[in-house]
C-alpha cells in the first residue's frame, strides 16, 4: 500500500473526484496560484484550471455564501478555510444558510458541499487563531461534522464528504499535515458515523478524535507497562455520532477517560459522557472522566500552550484516577 | 389549482415581449408589451395587493404567526422583472417574498397556506412567511437574515454559468441589506467573476426608503445607493419602481444583457413599502402620516389603473370585474388555508439532511 502524507491523501482525493465529477470545484484564499498556505490544494489549479480552483479575496462569508448558492444549483463546492478560525466570518452562511435551507424549503434544496481547513492547535499561534470547533458545528442539526486523523481516513472520509449531498464540516488536523501513513490507491470511503477502534484493550476506554488518538495511543504503552490495558476509540465522526462502537467498548471495560483538545464546557466530551450514562450506567465502576483545554483563550508562550492543552501527563493521571491507582 | 399567473400567451414568457402595441396602444411611448397584458398584470398585482391585505387580517386575528412582512406598494417592481423569468432562471429574494412566489406560478392557496402554518402549505408548514421556495417554478427561497442570501445568488449565478445553462439570476434585497458587509463580499465577487463572464445576476435593489424603522438618510452617509455597485465594477441603473410600464421596459433591457453578457448588472428600483415593515410596528414613529399619503398618489396599482383608464384599453366595468375575480382568488386561499390540516408531527425530524441516514433521535435523552 503506497505511504503518502496527510496532506497528499486529501489532495488525492480531492483531485480524484475532480477528474471523475466536473461539478467539484475549490473555492478559498490563495489556493490555486499560490498553492494553498499549507500547500494541500498545491497544483490543482495547473490539471484543472482557474474556474474550477477558485481563489478568492479574503472575505470568508462571502465565498462561503457564493459556494452554498453553487452547490444549491448543482454543483459541488470544496471551500477552503485558510484555518477553521477563519470560519467565524462565515458563520452566519454556514449556519442560517448551510444548515438549515433544506429544512426551511421543506426539502426542496440541498448542499452537497464541504468546508475544510486546519482545526485546532499546537504550532503557537495564539489566540486568534487557534480553535478546536468540533463542539461549536457539532451542534448544529443538518451540518456533518468529521475529523479524521490518519492520512488513510484522511482520504476515505475526503471522499465520502465530497459525494455526501449534505453541507460538511471537514476538520483536518492541521498540525499533522506532514505525518505519513499507508493510503489505498483509487476509490475507498470511509462512511461518516463509525467510530475506529485505534488499539483494542480490555481496562479502560480511551476516546478521542483528530491530533489526540495520537496521544492515547502513546498513553495507552505508558500505561501497559502499569498493567493497564487501555482501549482507543478514534470517534473520526462528530455528527453524526457512533454511540454503539463506544457503548459496546465500557460495557467491556466499564471506564471511559474522554479527551478533547477544546473547552470543556458544552463540549464533545461532556455528550460523550452523557451517552455513556444513559446507555451504559449500569456497566460503569468509576465516574466517566474527562481531560480538556484550559478554560483560556490558546495563549502564544510554549510553555503556557503546552499547559492550555491536555497533556500526556494529564491522560495518564486520569486514567489511573479512574482505575482507583493512587495518584 | 389556479395561479394568479397570466394566462393569455404573453407571459408564457418565453414569447418575446411586443415592443410598441401599434393600434392597441395605451400611451404615446414605445410600450415593452400590449394592452392585454398590461391587463393583466393589472389584475396580477390586485391580487397580490389582496392577498396582503387578507394576510394581514389574518395575522391581526392571530392566525399567522411568527413576522408577517407585506409587498404593499411595490406590486409593479417583482411583477415587472419577473416578466422576464424564463425557465432555468433563478430566482431569489428576501422575506418580503409572497409576491415573487405568486408571480411565479405558486397558488394563492399554498402561499397562503404555508402562511397559516398548514400542511398544504409551499414548503410543507416548515418555512412560513420569510422562507417561500418553489424551486420547480424558479423561486430558490425566501431568506429571513437580512444581507444574507446575496452571496447565495451569485452563487447560484455562478452555477448558472458553469453549467452552461443559459438561466440567469434575479437577485432582490432591499436598502437595508446594502450596509451589510454580505452584500459588499458578494458585490465584489460578481464584479470579479463577471470580468471572465461566469455572474449572470442581475440584482435588484428594492429601495423602498426604509431599512425596517431606519430610513436610508439615517443608515448611510452616502445615499446613492446604486453608486455603492461602482466600487465593485457592476453598472446599474435607476427605474421608478412604481410605474409598471417604465419597469417592464428597464427589465427587458437589463435582463437581456445579463443573458447575453454572463456580467452582473444592478437595477436601483426606487419604490415605497405602504404597509408596515411587519404587519405590526411602529410606523408612525419613523415615517409622517403626510409622507405616506403622499406615497399613495404613486401607489403603482392606482398608476396602472389610470393608465389604463385613459387609453381606453378597459372601462370601469370591467375593472369591477377584474376586482371581483380577484377577491374571489385571495378569499378561496384563505379557506383553503383555515381548514387545510396542519403538517403531520412526523414532518418535524424530515428534511433536515438530504440522505436519510442520520436523523436525530428524541430530544428526552
Amino acid at each position: 500500500m503506497p505511504v503518502m502524507t496527510y496532506r497528499e491523501a486529501l489532495r488525492t482525493a480531492m483531485a480524484d473526484e475532480m477528474e471523475r465529477d466536473e461539478s467539484v470545484v475549490l473555492l478559498g484564499e490563495d489556493i490555486g496560484i499560490y498553492g494553498g498556505t499549507h500547500l494541500v490544494t498545491d497544483g490543482l489549479i495547473d490539471r484543472f484550471g482557474p474556474k474550477r480552483v477558485i481563489d478568492t479575496p479574503i472575505a470568508e462569508g462571502g465565498f462561503t455564501g457564493a459556494a452554498i448558492g453553487m452547490a444549491m444549483g448543482g454543483m459541488r463546492p470544496i471551500v477552503e478555510m485558510m484555518t477553521w478560525n477563519f470560519s467565524f466570518q462565515a458563520v452566519d452562511q454556514i449556519i442560517q444558510n448551510a444548515a438549515k435551507v433544506r429544512y426551511f424549503s421543506g426539502g426542496q434544496v440541498s448542499v452537497p458541499m464541504v468546508i475544510r481547513g486546519p482545526n485546532g492547535g499546537g504550532v503557537q499561534l495564539s489566540a486568534q487563531h487557534t480553535h478546536s470547533l468540533e463542539g461549536f458545528y457539532g451542534h448544529f442539526p443538518g451540518l456533518k461534522v468529521v475529523s479524521p486523523v490518519t492520512p488513510h481516513d484522511a482520504k476515505g472520509m475526503m471522499l465520502s464528504a465530497i459525494r455526501d449531498p449534505n453541507p460538511v464540516i471537514f476538520l483536518e488536523a492541521g498540525a499533522l499535515y506532514g505525518t505519513k501513513g499507508e493510503v489505498p490507491e483509487g476509490e475507498f470511503l470511509v462512511p461518516f458515523g463509525e467510530a475506529r477502534v485505534a488499539r483494542e484493550g480490555t481496562d479502560v476506554t480511551l476516546i478521542a478524535y483528530g491530533r489526540q488518538v495520537n496521544m492515547l495511543l502513546r498513553v495507552a504503552q505508558t500505561l501497559e507497562g502499569e498493567g493497564i490495558s487501555a482501549e482507543v476509540i478514534d470517534l473520526r465522526s462528530i455528527r453524526p455520532f457512533d454511540e454503539k462502537t463506544i457503548i459496546e467498548s465500557v460495557r467491556k471495560t466499564h471506564r471511559a477517560v474522554v479527551v478533547q483538545e477544546q473547552w470543556r464546557w458544552f463540549s464533545v466530551a461532556s455528550e460523550v459522557a452523557a451517552i455513556i450514562q444513559e446507555q451504559a450506567f449500569d456497566e460503569l465502576d468509576a465516574p466517566v472522566a474527562r481531560v480538556s483545554g484550559a478554560e483560556v483563550p490558546a495563549p502564544y508562550a510554549r510553555n503556557l500552550e503546552q499547559a492550555a492543552f491536555p497533556s500526556e501527563i494529564q491522560i495518564a493521571t486520569a486514567v489511573r484516577r479512574v482505575m482507583y491507582r493512587g495518584v | 389549482m389556479a395561479t394568479i399567473r397570466s394566462r393569455s400567451k404573453k407571459s408564457e414568457a418565453d414569447v418575446p415581449p411586443v415592443a410598441g402595441s401599434g393600434g392597441n396602444g395605451v400611451g404615446p411611448e414605445e410600450l415593452p408589451v400590449d394592452t392585454d397584458t398590461l391587463l393583466d398584470y393589472y389584475r396580477q398585482m390586485l391580487t397580490i395587493r389582496l392577498f396582503e391585505e387578507a394576510a394581514q387580517t389574518a395575522f391581526r386575528k392571530g392566525k399567522i404567526g411568527g413576522y408577517l412582512h407585506l409587498y404593499i406598494g411595490q406590486e409593479a417592481l417583482a411583477t415587472g422583472f419577473l416578466h422576464e423569468y424564463q425557465t432555468g432562471d433563478r430566482i431569489i429574494t428576501a422575506y418580503r417574498d409572497h409576491a415573487h412566489a405568486l408571480l411565479l406560478g405558486a397558488t394563492p392557496r399554498a402561499v397562503m397556506a404555508e402562511l397559516f402554518g398548514k400542511g398544504t402549505g409551499l414548503v410543507k408548514g416548515k418555512g412560513g412567511s420569510m422562507h417561500l421556495f418553489d424551486v420547480q417554478n424558479g423561486l430558490w427561497g425566501g431568506y429571513g437574515i437580512v444581507g444574507g442570501h446575496i452571496p447565495l445568488g451569485v452563487g447560484l449565478a455562478y452555477a448558472e454559468a458553469y453549467q452552461k445553462t443559459g438561466g440567469i439570476v434575479q437577485l432582490y434585497f432591499g436598502d437595508g441589506a446594502i450596509h451589510n458587509g454580505a452584500f459588499h463580499e458578494a458585490a465584489n465577487l460578481a464584479g470579479l467573476w463577471g470580468r471572465d463572464g461566469m455572474c449572470p445576476c442581475l440584482f435588484i435593489l428594492e429601495n423602498n426608503k426604509y431599512g425596517m424603522g431606519t430610513s436610508v438618510e439615517r443608515a448611510t452617509a452616502m445615499t446613492d445607493l446604486s453608486a455603492k455597485f461602482d466600487s465593485y465594477g457592476i453598472e446599474h441603473e435607476d427605474v421608478d419602481g412604481m410605474d409598471l410600464v417604465t419597469v417592464l421596459e428597464t427589465a427587458r433591457r437589463a435582463v437581456a444583457r445579463v443573458r447575453e453578457t454572463g456580467k452582473p448588472y444592478a437595477i436601483e428600483a426606487i419604490t415605497y413599502r405602504i404597509s408596515p415593515h411587519g404587519a405590526a410596528d411602529f410606523l408612525e414613529r419613523y415615517r409622517s402620516k403626510e409622507e405616506v399619503a403622499e406615497a399613495r398618489k404613486r401607489d403603482p396599482i392606482n398608476l396602472l389603473e389610470q393608465r389604463l383608464l385613459e387609453a381606453g384599453a378597459v372601462d370601469e366595468q370591467q375593472l369591477a370585474e377584474i376586482r371581483r375575480e380577484a377577491r374571489a382568488v385571495v378569499d378561496d386561499a384563505v379557506k383553503f388555508a383555515e381548514e387545510s390540516p396542519e403538517p403531520p408531527i412526523d414532518e418535524l425530524y424530515t428534511d433536515v439532511y438530504a440522505d436519510s441516514a442520520y436523523a436525530t433521535d428524541s430530544p428526552v435523552g
